[in-house]
């Protein structure tokens, strides 16, 4: 519980900056800086793009999935593999590859038809699973009771998919609310681009934060919604016999049009910025490629990620258990608090620590260690997700059994609980290091001087339009992504498997 | 010498009390079944045995040892007791062999000769040893779970309606196989269970929950055949009650005068009579004749109610338990008689 309570504080770094800011600012100032038709503008682009991009994301991510586990779709593992792939590219690689095809990208259009195309899988991944995992017996019943297939799929297979749903979409929109690179590039001002432009022109503005704030009020908003649809059902559950095999239905005519919907999908989100990247790659770099920049660039990424993903799941784990074994209104708030982390803007949460660092650990100020906690303060929803879904594996019965047997706690976590959950930690693991070996804002602001990652060193030269110059760096970028992308892939068939 | 001494235990969810004041005694090497109506409180009474639940009042014994009382509770890593929950919940992750095996000492787990004992007591192949849990029938799981708790030779073993989700030849053969592991063992075994077939079939001891308390403790026999009173009568098995008179020379009831036995005082009473000590015959010449209502056939025997149609139990309805073959049609007139004593409730 003190473990917990100390990761949940340092994730609230960053909220009690913009809350302490903001209490400074007092609250004629704070008015002032709301109350203008600008921010308004922000608030309905804002608004608009997440309900736009959600929306499409769940509709798309949840008709993909269910084409993938339940027809006769051909080549199915394929289309697994390659619908949860346009999550090893990040969302500003894709909104460049894009635009550097087509101008006409930009814009509210633009905006939802590549964060839709960038996040879907949030939610064809945890819903493909979920539709895996399903006992058939269900559908059945529902059939037998005279229901058609539609009115099974609406009201057995919907309702039991929801918390994947829920979940996926609300990650969509807390990554939605906290996008940078991808808006920026395609120039759709939102509170996060808007207080990226605050900070860049007038350091640590009171303007900016009173934004951050309103960010912040809105991805409370979305987490309570969340919460209260979801409700609080314990699904853990021991199976003792083993589900039988879905019949899977037949495409019979629709295969064509259905193959040929999955095919534009995957071109879309996957074709269209790899292509353009190639393009580039081959035709935009007048000079031989620059090895020594790009291998230090990679090392550097490596590293921070790897050390990211460890410490966060470290982090996750004492807060997950917590909420999952003793889901109380504490427990719940501390893992509820790690949230707000994620729609924070990685700015803010940048900024917040160098501000912490300045005044309280100065050694801390411009170190790797800094960044690295900026990244665990950001991903450690992901962490928590993970290790809640892997927590799930490991119902308390089995600790009762293990108890009995004269197995101490401490040994039951080492014997039972972790062997458990490792592959759910490892996917937890994985998706922190993607999402930290591509985040771009924190790290353009808290890297140690004079060094590069990938996706420092891409902005730096796509956003001077050296589309040439950056495509050797956005390459790389998704090249380290590959691994820990195709375990997120593998492991989440496993998971449904189990 | 191990024996579960229970004493006055009693636990209250909230508002709800689910224990009331348990009182029970397992002799050391047998088997009590705790028998009771599912919301009884038998397996919280289980989980209070293993210390996954601590009481409010009362005493749990161990083998002569307090292990839990109003103001302390051993935790169950230190109690030794052998816990098989209903679904079984086989560590996943682990084959049989390491399954069986996990309880035991790290240098014992190593060696696996525990594992082949093991599985040949509950009568499953050593083939089966590298399997996964997801590889075995519900039946062979519940077998594996048992010699997991077997393993390290608990000071008593706690089974949670261990074959509740088996059907029903696995079930029989399933509780035969354990039944006759904990005996080779000479363990200890509370069995919890709502099927009152197999608590009399399988246990020593039954103890009738009702209540939050234990109804009645005793053999199986004695359960059967001298309830303490209508309700764990009724639970236990088919019971006709009537009211009766009871005098120096036996009960007047709807059947005639009968035999009885039981707390009997001079006056008015219930008595209790099982159907399988009614006997039917012809009709012509019987004391007691009755009309056939209808029959529950089961192959081995069948039920028959019908009405009797004689003084003094004109209109009364009993039921007979007879042999399949010959049994009755509805509508037959039968001739019937009581086969030993009624028993007073």
């Amino acid at each position: 519980m003190a473990l917990a309570g100390l990761v949940v504080l340092l994730a609230l770094v960053p909220l009690a900056f913009v809350a302490a800011s903001t209490v400074s600012t007092g609250w004629d100032e704070a008015r002032r800086l709301l109350l203008r038709p600008r921010v308004g503008e922000l608030l309905a682009n804002t608004v608009r793009l997440v309900l736009g991009a959600v929306t499409a994301s769940a509709v798309i991510g949840t008709a993909a999935a269910w084409l993938v586990e339940r027809t006769d779709l051909p080549a199915r593992r394929v289309w697994t593999a390659l619908l949860g792939a346009p999550l090893a590219v990040p969302a500003f690689v894709n909104s460049y590859g894009w635009v550097s095809l087509t101008p006409r990208v930009e814009g509210y259009g633009g905006a939802v038809l590549i964060c839709t195309l960038s996040y879907f899988p949030l939610v064809f991944l945890p819903v493909a699973a979920t539709l895996r995992g399903l006992d058939p017996a269900l559908e059945e019943t529902a059939a037998s009771l005279g229901l058609g297939r539609w009115r099974v799929l609406r009201r057995v297979v919907l309702p039991q998919l929801r918390p994947a749903l829920l979940g996926g979409s609300l990650l969509v929109s807390l990554h939605l609310l906290a996008e940078f690179g991808a808006l920026q590039m395609l120039r759709f001002p939102t509170f996060t681009t808007a207080i990226y432009d605050q900070y860049r022109s007038s350091f640590n503005g009171p303007a900016a934060t009173a934004l951050a704030a309103v960010l912040v009020l809105l991805c409370l908003l979305l987490l309570v919604g969340e919460q209260r649809a979801r409700g609080d059902r314990r699904l853990a559950r021991v199976g003792s016999g083993a589900t039988r095999a879905t019949v899977r239905h037949r495409l019979h005519r629709w295969t064509t049009p259905a193959l040929a919907a999955a095919t534009a999908l995957g071109v879309l989100s996957l074709g269209v910025p790899v292509a353009s990247l190639g393009f580039w790659l081959l035709t935009g770099s007048p000079t031989s490629f620059p090895v020594a920049a790009l291998a230090s660039a990679t090392a550097m990424t490596l590293g921070l990620a790897a050390g990211a993903a460890a410490v966060t799941v470290l982090a996750a784990l004492p807060v997950a258990y917590l909420a999952v074994r003793y889901p109380r209104l504490a427990t719940v708030l501390l893992e509820r608090g790690t949230y707000t982390a994620n729609a924070l803007p990685g700015i803010v949460v940048a900024l917040a620590l160098v501000t912490v660092a300045i005044r309280w650990v100065q050694p801390a100020y411009q170190s790797a260690g800094l960044l690295v906690m900026a990244y665990v303060i950001m991903f450690l929803p992901r962490g928590v997700v993970s290790a809640r879904a892997a927590l799930a594996q490991a119902p308390p019965l089995l600790d009762d059994v293990s108890a009995s047997l004269g197995t101490s706690s401490l040994q039951t976590f080492r014997r039972v609980t972790l062997p458990l959950i490792a592959p759910g930690l490892a996917s937890g693991a994985a998706l922190v290091f993607i999402a930290a070996s591509t985040e771009l804002t924190a790290t353009l602001l808290l890297s140690p001087i004079g060094t590069r990652t990938l996706a420092t060193a891409f902005w730096s030269s796509s956003s001077s339009v050296a589309y040439g110059e950056a495509a050797p760096y956005a390459a790389l970028m998704i090249l380290v992504s590959i691994p820990a992308t195709y375990l997120l892939t593998r492991q989440a068939r496993r998971f449904a498997r189990a | 010498m191990t024996s579960v001494v229970i004493r006055g235990l009693a636990l209250s969810f909230g508002e709800q009390r689910v224990l009331t004041g348990v009182d029970l005694d397992v002799p050391a090497s047998s088997t009590t079944a705790v028998l009771g109506p599912s919301g009884c409180g038998k397996t919280t009474l289980l989980r209070l045995i293993a210390g996954f639940l601590a009481p409010d009042e009362g005493t749990i014994h161990l083998g002569g040892e307090l292990v839990a009382d109003a103001t302390s509770s051993t935790p169950t890593a230190r109690r030794r007791v052998g816990y098989v929950p209903q679904e079984g919940a086989l560590f996943p992750h682990l084959d049989v062999a390491a399954n069986i095996a996990f309880g035991l000492a790290r240098a014992r787990r190593r060696s696996g000769d525990r594992v082949g004992d093991l599985l040949e007591l509950l009568g499953l192949s050593p083939s089966l040893a590298k399997r996964f849990p997801h590889e075995l029938s519900g039946g062979q799981q519940q077998r594996v779970a048992v010699a997991r708790a077997l393993a390290p030779d608990p000071a008593v073993v706690l089974l949670d309606e261990p074959f509740s989700s088996l059907d029903s030849g696995l079930r029989a053969d399933t509780g035969r196989a354990v039944l006759q592991a904990l005996r080779a063992t000479g363990a200890t075994a509370i069995l919890v269970t709502h099927d009152q077939d197999e608590a009399l079939s399988l246990a020593d001891q039954v103890a009738l929950m009702g209540g939050g308390r234990i109804a009645q403790a005793g053999t199986p026999r004695q359960i059967y055949q001298a309830p303490v009173d209508r309700a764990v009568a009724e639970f236990v098995g088919e019971a006709v009650v009537l009211p009766a008179v009871v005098s120096d020379a036996g009960a007047t009831c709807a059947l005639g005068l009968v035999d009885v036995q039981g707390p009997a005082t001079p006056g008015a009473a219930s008595v209790m009579i099982r159907p399988e000590q009614l006997r039917l015959g012809r009709s012509q010449g019987a004391q007691l004749v009755g009309r056939v209502l209808d029959v529950a056939y089961h192959g081995h025997d069948a039920s028959v109610r019908l009405r009797l149609a004689t003084d003094p139990g004109e209109g009364v309805d009993v039921v007979a338990r007879v042999d399949g073959a010959t049994a009755p049609s509805p509508g037959d007139l039968v001739g019937v008689s009581v086969q030993g004593p009624a028993w007073v409730v």
